[in-house]
This record gives structure tokens, sequence and C-alpha cells, in this order.
């Protein structure tokens, strides 16, 4: 038997509170995963083109930074699993995109100047620029999988539906921003957007567990 | 009488057949970037960036005259000469049929022409069918334009005249379309350098479009022609000439660009047409750039 982070023992009513709490937080995950991949596409065109190898060193350093995170998200639900653990890992990913916004421009500057080939010079700035944030925002979808999973029989229902939520989140990130956010919006105040978007869901899940007032076993 | 009749006839039916002649696609392919169609009817030949039928065409050359700019856009750009009438070095972001290079090149002998295409596709279709080809004058660099652009600054390059024709009028580059690329482009002219720029003529991009030239070159003379649904900007880092200067110019241009059947004589005075837009129209910027979507609108 896995130990239960959300106490079953709860009140029925607080406990499902919670459950919600963590698939609002994986759906904003996935969000913010996908917004920034599309913005991704954006941020590095004035410098490397809007080629298709653009989107390819895109996608790629996405795709390696999930998986990576992925893992390291696995691995730190394994010890002391927590809610206000969770919010460090949003909390984490508003810190690291924050650079993005401020020193985006030069790295890409310093970038270009030494990289002459576009594709090289698109894979190595969006490796500076995504690496770090995407790597975090990872560690969200199996970190929510441990808090949610009480036991083994459950598990692959849970599983199950927390990639629902997270790759619904993700559908509803790109389409926003693709078909309205740009639209309405700068980058960098999407940028900035996201990085509330994940500060508020920080503090949603550091303050849950007192609201919805069950316990967390070690 | 009957001989006469009978020519008469003949040339109703050869006009008919001509009328009726259906542009047949000789060359079709999927680029990377594009579907590039090439249609010939009678003599002219067409190339396409769309399989819509309601798509013009990006650029035509008819074969028994083929110096002559069957196009109203591509004799507009040679408008360029009226502000520069003498550039030794030309930078084209867009390729086409190669239609305005080559007359560049005839025209100017001597003068250094950079071509930027993303498509290399375009580039085999050009040499193809439309008879460009480089030469020690003309050189083409298969890169995107922007990215050419910057690089270019970083070496300091500079150009009499700048050519902008990247849009086919289907798919927008964005970021060819903004505050800050053509300030990279600004920086390549040349104290009396001058920028040309095929652009938009309808939809909600009209406004922006011309808000942004107009926050990175302040005048800029607007070139547009009833027959087409182009508009042809020309902006400089010098005060824009007077139309008394511009129609010595022309007169001085008129021999030399005749094969070209470029009316040049008439373009001093429509480029003073003031161009209006809605001045509350946002700058188009790297940070804002939904050109696609506003050209929707």
């Amino acid at each position: 038997m896995l130990k239960p982070i959300v106490n079953l023992r709860a009140l029925s009513g607080s406990y499902s509170h919670l459950t919600y709490c963590i698939y609002l937080l994986a759906f904003s995950g996935g969000f913010v995963i996908m917004s920034l991949e599309l913005l991704g596409g954006r941020i590095l065109a004035p410098f490397f083109g809007a080629d298709i190898y653009v989107w390819g060193s895109i996608i790629t350093i996405f795709m390696l930074s999930l998986s990576f995170g992925y893992l390291f998200g696995g691995r730190l639900s394994v010890r002391n699993p927590s809610v206000r653990g969770f919010a460090g890992i949003f909390l984490a990913g508003a810190v690291f995109l924050v650079p993005l916004i401020f020193f985006g421009q030069n790295i890409m500057e310093w970038v270009f100047a030494y990289i002459e080939d576009p594709r090289y010079g698109s894979l190595v700035a969006s490796s500076i620029l995504f690496i770090v944030p995407t790597v975090i925002l990872g560690m969200i979808s199996p970190y929510s999988v441990r808090l949610l999973v009480k036991n083994t029989h459950q598990s692959g229902q849970v599983a199950g539906r927390l990639y629902f939520v997270s790759t619904l989140g993700s559908a509803i990130g790109t389409l926003g921003t693709s078909f309205y956010f740009i639209l309405w919006f700068e980058m960098n105040t999407i940028l900035t957007l996201l990085t509330m978007v994940l500060l508020i869901m920080s503090g949603i899940a550091f303050f849950a567990q007192r609201f919805a007032g069950t316990q967390v076993e070690p | 009488m009957i001989g006469s009749r009978i020519r008469a006839l003949l040339a109703c039916a050869v006009i008919a057949l001509t009328a009726s002649a259906q542009a047949e696609i000789i060359y079709r392919d999927q680029s990377l970037y594009q579907t590039i169609l090439v249609d010939q009817r009678g003599s002219v030949l067409c190339l396409q960036f769309s399989v819509r039928q309601d798509q013009r065409n990006q650029s035509c050359v008819d074969q028994r005259n083929p110096r002559k700019m069957v196009f109203g856009y591509t004799q507009m750009i040679m408008a360029a000469l009226l502000l520069n009438p003498e550039p030794e070095s030309i930078l084209m972001i867009g390729l086409g049929g190669g239609t305005i290079a080559v007359a560049l090149a005839e025209l100017f002998p001597q003068a250094s022409i950079e071509v930027v295409e993303i498509d290399p596709a375009v580039d085999e279709v050009a040499r193809r069918y439309f008879g460009f080809q480089e030469n020690e004058h003309i050189n083409v660099t298969i890169q995107d334009g922007r990215v050419f652009t910057k690089r270019a600054g970083l070496k300091g390059k500079k150009y009499d005249l700048i050519i902008l024709d990247a849009f086919n009028g289907d798919y927008i580059p964005e970021h060819l379309m903004t505050r800050e690329y053509l300030e990279e482009t600004k920086a390549l002219l040349t104290s009396n350098g001058v920028i040309a720029a095929n652009t938009f003529a309808i939809s909600d991009l009209y406004d922006h479009e011309s808000a942004t030239y107009a926050a990175v070159f302040g005048q800029f003379f607007n070139l547009r022609r009833a027959d087409t649904s182009n508009r042809v900007i020309f902006a400089s880092e010098m005060p824009l000439p007077s139309v008394y200067v511009m129609a010595a110019r022309a007169k001085d241009l008129e021999e030399s660009l005749k094969p070209y059947g470029v009316p040049i004589k008439t373009y001093p005075r429509a480029m003073l047409e003031p161009a209006k837009w809605d001045k509350d129209a946002r700058v188009l910027t790297d940070q804002y750039s939904p050109a696609n979507l506003l050209n929707q609108k």
C-alpha cells in the first residue's frame, strides 16, 4: 500500500477540495508549458528566423527538458512529498521565467554573435532560455501523481486523470496563445502573466492544505 | 473583299482563342515553405505561390518580350530610382521570379546585387523559367531575411537600395514586419540609401504597417495604383525629394525604363498622394506582431 498524501480519513468534502486543487495545478502547469513553447518561436524569430529548424530546436529542448523534469519530479516525490513541496515547484517555475523577460534579448544577441548557423544558434539559445523553467514545469506531473495516488489499484486511474487535465491545459494554452494572446498582448506581457499564474498556483498550493483542513502524512 | 473578311474573321478567332486560353500549369512544386506554381497563358509565364484561385500572381514574364514587367507592383518598385537614380549596391529581400533583380542588373551593370531568398525552390524556378541567373554582380543567399539583415548589420554592410519583397500575400513572415526589423534594415542604408517595400493595400494590416513605417522613417512615399492590391512604400534617411526633382529624374530615366514598360513619368505625382491610415493603429514590434491575424480582418 502506498501512503496517501491526502489523507483518506479526512472529511470527504475538504478532501475533494484539495484533490480539485491539485488537478487545477496540474492543468495550469500544462497550460504554461505549451504557452511558453509557442512564445518560444516568436522570441527566437528575430534572431534565427521562423524556419522549421527553429521549431525543431524549441520542440527538442522542450521535450528533452520535460523528460528530465519527469525524472526529477518523480525522484523528488519519493522523499517527503507534500502539497507545500508542490507549491515550491510552482514558485521555482515562476522565478526561472523571470530571466527570460529581462535577459532574453541579451542572451540571444550573445548567441547570435558567436554562432553563425541559425540551426545551432536557435538550439543553443533555446537551451539557455528554456531548459531550466521547462525542467521545473516537467516536475509537476509526476509529483501530482504521487500526491493523489492512494493505492496501486487506483494509481492508473489517477495518473490517467492527471494526464487528462494537464494535457487539456496544454491544449488550451496552445490555442489561447496562438489565437488570442498574441493579438491582445505584447510577448513580455504574456510571459509576465504566465509567471503570475505560476505564482498564484504556488500560493494556492501553499495555503490549500490549511483551508482544506487535511493532514499530511509524512 | 473576301480576303479581308476572312482575315477579320481569323483575327476574331485568334482573339477569342487567346482570351479563352486556359492558363496551363507547367510546373508545380511543394517546397518547405509554399506551393510554387508556374502557369502559362499564351506566351506569358506566371509564378504563383498559392493554389488559391483568387491569389494574384507573384511574378510574370512575357516570353515574346521578356524585359517588359507585366506586373504593376514590380513596375512600381522601380520608382525607387526617383529617390536614388544610381544605386551601386542593392539588397533584395525576397527573389520572386527574379524580374526585378534582372532588370536592375541590366540597368546598372556595375551595381552589386545581393538577393536573399529563404526558399531554394524559388531560386530554382526563377532560374529555370524566368531567366534569372547569378553572376559576378548578382549573388543569391538562401537565408531568412531577418537573419541576413541582422548579420549584415554586425558586419557593417551598407546598401544604396534595399527592396523588401518577402510577402507573397498568403502568409506573412511576421518577424519581417516589425519596427525592430525596419530599424535593422534602415541601419544598412548608405547616407543616400533608399528602401522600397512591397506591402499590403488592403485589410487592417495597412494601418498597422503604415504606423510602423512612420515610427521608423517618419515621412514616406506611398505608391498605390488602381490595378493592383499592392502598395509600395519608399523611405530614405535623406529628406524625401520634391516632385520637381523626381519629375526631372523620371524624364532622365524614361528612355532606359521604356523596355520594361515602367510608366515612370506617372509616378512622381502619384508618390505624393498621402497615405491615409488609422493613426490609432498599433505599431508592430517584435513584442507585438500578429500580422497574419490582422491580415484576416
